[in-house]
């Protein structure tokens, strides 16, 4: 290959792999708050992200609620009001269904609950998928800015080796690392987090300390819903989607979390980019077809050979 | 086929034949095409729900990924006919051989994984094939058309006649699952599903266990698959490696009743022909309204009837048989006959007579950490054939840890540990037990949902009797234990202190030369107690070797022949009960040096 075209690509690889990575990481802190805190096996988190996309797209297209925004505001703002919407329908999902199958119910139980998690999660995810596509229809639709169709130019770098940054993902890329920024303090420092945390690591104690856990667990339920939601918003503003689309990105989302070390925030947020980064250079060897097969091959091989994760380290009592 | 499988296999094969017969004659007054569409996918996805339930279901095994081999099937009797006009006669057999390979290569690597990660992996499998094969540019294929040799070809205009070869395919696939439940791989598979950890204790490979039922079962999916794409005419990736036919497999067994022959079959009878209807009446105004149906379906069913409907109305009618005080126990247990009638296998020798000169148990330097702490610490001590030995020490000391050790649970770092000569350690844990180690738990290990016989039976298999030889020495450990008038109860229905002595049993049955117990006393009281030990003073008196973990002291002082006490990993003191109480160092670890001052004074 022509080296300047080789650099080009290498160079934009890393661009996207940095930007669309950390999309990722923000979806990736979604699953790692149900998943990698609670242990609660949500597979219908792909779902939720679709939910993100459609709820940006109905509020922010033409003739809606929100089109007075205008297409450069308008769909990054319509995907942060994601967050409540799903805040809200996650958190209602946990009440009336998924708190049945977790939590202090299944402490101690055969196999901790996983399989009810598993099978009532499937239940709802077919139900999203499948009512999806009665509600939306099953033809892919878009939410349209200018600016995904712009970008700026770095370069030339290396000869004639220049370097595109997607302008709508470059905004999606900045309001994604702000909201995890905000997320990790909001965690970290308020009572809220602190609650939220204890409920999660020992739901037992918690309790004893007078926390509502249950309520506790339907807020972070619920956070963990609205915060992949935003990334579907954002990640609607440069791909088209169906009611389907939800199935690509679950997988992502486990390998980030499990790659990250379950229990970590922040590992989800580096599995995420991670996971970002080796799609976006499996694109530069291999064809359209296999990237989504490579990103199955390469949590394959995560759970396998590293199932505490790259930072984790594994603490299991016989 | 383990014993008292013989009515209760009649019984099956006799419903099953009346089912059949009346479903097909109910086709014959179904004449609309399409019903007569849903007629075959009925069988179809009953047997693919089959095929999930003994991997799944039995072994506890969840899978979301069972799409590979109906796919792997499907594609298998297509490509066949497309490149090599091989008939689906040939075609589906063929298909069933790479569904088994593929098992094999999936379950190598995705076995050392457990719980949710191992669903999750499974689900990747499908999904990646399906992108390969989109790659590879089998977006949709079609079957050839033999006008010529419809027989040979399976090809045939009447759809009737897929609908009887869906019937029989869903026969035998019925047979080998109910022949799979009542032999002892149904039973190692459910202990495995109940708890992996004690059924690896009772000597049973879980691994080698979960391995064949995956074959099996893919097996029988890929024979499945390979149907339906004769059925259809025609594969697209997502047709048949896509998420919504893993998810039938899935909803038809759960929906009809988990670890039951009979769930996928009822599961599939309710849902198909609902689903299908649906799709055909409203699927042009609302076209994902099948899927739709299969979710409220698994919801409903898990939160309503967690186990199927099978179960539940199997519990409804047993609770309503109870209550006119039909005794399940006397029927199940045989009780003294059959222990005493034709031994192929004698109790192992125990009696003194056979003692020999030599320590039973050697153990040397063995050491085991954590991380930085070091739990078991050049822990050395001996046990002679016949001989009780007490391991006592504080919380913490490390007396779990070194039985985990001992028992292939855990590795050790250094140290070694010999049963008669032969080293224990690197070896599995079925592996220890097969050696003749029998082993209690902490926290008593059950299999809740099988019948305390059943719980025992676990135990004799493991240590590889033949069907007859395991019933009757688990017959003979449960009366040894006291437990024989409770053999047909389920073991979840059990007080404490009978789990103990199931727990106890388990590990008889394996006729094991040297017992690991511990705890066993932990949470009874002092009569139960008692009676705990009028059973292991009995053992005793047969010869049985025991290393005993206990804390109750009065008990140990009355069972134990000699202590070993330990104490932050390391071995305390060893000796006679009366010496190591009087022990400075021993009274120190337990009561802390001011008492040890004061006692002194």
């Amino acid at each position: 290959m022509d080296p300047e075209i080789l650099v080009e690509n290498v160079l934009n690889a890393i661009t996207a792999g940095i930007t669309i990575g950390c999309i990722y990481g923000l979806m990736c802190i979604g699953l790692g708050l149900i998943f990698g805190i609670m242990r609660i096996v949500n597979f219908a988190q792909g779902e939720l992200l679709m939910l993100g996309m459609f709820t940006s797209f109905y509020l922010v297209s033409e003739g809606r609620i929100l089109s007075f925004l205008g297409p450069y505001w308008g769909p990054f703002i319509g995907a942060m009001c994601a967050a409540p919407a799903i805040f809200v329908a996650g958190a209602a999902l946990h009440r009336f269904l998924v708190s049945r199958v977790s939590g202090l119910r299944t402490v101690g139980s055969l196999d901790e609950g996983h399989f009810g998690q598993l099978v009532v999660t499937l239940g709802i995810s077919l139900i999203l998928q499948n009512g999806g596509q009665i509600l939306f229809g099953s033809t892919p639709v878009a939410v349209r800015t200018p600016l995904s169709s712009q970008a700026f130019q770095v370069g030339p770098v290396y000869g004639s080796a220049t370097v595109f940054l997607n302008k709508a993902k470059l905004v999606a890329f900045v309001v994604a690392v702000l909201a995890a920024i905000g997320l990790y303090l909001v965690l970290e420092y308020t009572r809220l987090g602190k609650a939220l945390r204890a409920a999660a690591d020992n739901p037992t104690a918690a309790t004893y300390m007078g926390i509502d856990v249950d309520r506790a667990y339907r807020i972070a339920f619920g956070l963990g819903s609205g915060i992949t939601a935003v990334a579907g918003g954002l990640m609607a503003t440069y791909i088209s989607f169906g009611p389907f689309v939800g199935f690509d990105y679950v997988i992502i989302m486990y390998s980030g979390v499990v790659l990250g070390g379950m229990g970590s925030i922040f590992g989800a947020f580096w599995g995420g980019v991670t996971v970002g980064f080796v799609q976006q250079f499996s694109a530069l060897v291999l064809p359209p077809q296999l990237q989504n097969a490579a990103i199955f091959v390469v949590f394959l091989m995560i759970v396998l050979l590293r199932p505490q994760g790259l930072f984790g380290r594994s603490a299991e009592r016989a | 086929m383990r014993q008292g499988a013989g009515p209760s296999l009649r019984r099956n094969f006799t419903v099953l034949g009346a089912v059949c017969v009346v479903y097909l004659l109910a086709t014959l007054l179904v004449t609309n095409s399409y019903y007569q569409l849903i007629m075959t996918l009925v069988p179809v996805w009953a047997l693919f729900g089959v095929s999930w339930n003994i991997l799944s279901g039995y072994g506890g095994q969840l899978s979301f990924g069972h799409a590979s081999f109906f796919g792997i099937g499907a594609y298998t009797v297509t490509l066949a006919m497309v490149r090599w006009a091989l008939t689906p006669w040939l075609g589906i057999p063929l298909g069933m051989l790479l569904g088994g390979l593929a098992a094999v290569l999936i379950g190598i690597p995705t076995f050392r994984l457990r719980g949710h990660y191992f669903a999750l992996s499974m689900l990747a499998y499908p999904l990646a094939i399906l992108y390969v094969m989109q790659y590879l540019g089998f977006q949709e294929v079609s079957m050839p058309m033999y006008r010529e040799h419809a027989l040979r070809y399976m090809e045939f205009s009447e759809p009737r006649v897929y609908t009887l070869i869906g019937v029989l395919l869903l026969i035998g696939g019925v047979v080998v699952s109910v022949i799979i439940e009542k032999s002892r791989f149904g039973l190692a598979l459910l202990a495995i599903r109940q708890n992996e950890l004690a059924a690896e204790a009772a000597g049973i490979n879980a691994r080698r266990w979960k391995m064949l039922s995956l074959i099996v079962s893919g097996m029988l999916g890929a024979l499945v698959g390979g149907f339906y794409a004769r059925v259809l005419l025609v594969v697209t990736p997502e047709s048949v490696f896509g998420m919504l036919v893993s998810a039938q497999a899935v909803v038809v067994t759960l929906f009809g009743g988990v670890a039951s022959v009979w769930g996928p079959v009822i599961g599939a009878a309710i849902l198909v022909p609902l689903a299908e209807t649906l799709q055909a009446e409203l699927g042009t105004y609302l076209p994902g309204i099948q899927g739709v149906v299969y979710g409220i379906a698994i919801i409903a069913i898990m939160l309503l009837s967690p186990d199927g409907l099978f179960w539940t109305i199997r519990d409804r009618l047993l609770r309503h048989e109870a209550a006119h005080g039909v005794s399940e126990v006397t029927a199940v247990a045989p009780d003294v006959k059959l222990a005493s009638d034709g031994w192929a296998l004698a109790p192992a020798p125990l009696l003194p007579s056979a003692r020999r000169s030599g320590p039973l148990l050697q153990v040397q330097g063995l050491s085991r950490s954590f991380g930085g702490l070091r739990a078991v610490a050049e822990v050395s001590f001996e046990v002679a054939e016949g001989e009780i030995l007490g391991i006592i020490g504080p919380n913490g000391a490390g007396k779990t840890t070194l039985f985990n050790v001992l028992n292939g649970v855990l590795s050790a770092d250094e140290g070694s540990a010999r049963l008669d000569g032969r080293s224990m350690l690197g070896r599995k844990t079925y592996e220890v037990c097969r050696m003749g180690v029998g082993r209690t738990f902490q926290v008593v290990r059950s299999f809740p949902r099988l019948p305390v016989l059943d719980n025992v039976i676990v135990g004799a298999y493991g240590a590889g009797m033949s069907d007859r030889d395991a019933v009757a020495r688990a017959t003979q450990a449960l009366r040894e234990v006291g437990l024989h008038g409770r053999a047909g109860v389920p073991a979840g229905q059990l007080t404490n202190k009978q789990l103990r002595l199931m727990e106890l049993a388990r590990a008889l049955a394996g006729n094991p030369r040297l017992l690991l117990l511990d705890e066993t006393l932990a949470g009874l009281g002092r009569e139960e107690c008692d009676e705990v030990l009028a059973v292991l003073a009995h053992l005793r008196g047969q010869g049985m070797t025991i290393c005993i973990i206990e804390h109750t002291m009065h008990a140990m002082m009355r069972l134990a022949d000699r202590f070993v006490v330990l104490d932050h990993g390391r071995v305390l003191a060893t000796g006679f009960p009366r010496t190591v109480v009087e022990d400075a160092a021993v009274i120190e670890a337990y009561l802390g040096k001011k008492w040890l001052t004061r006692r002194e004074a």
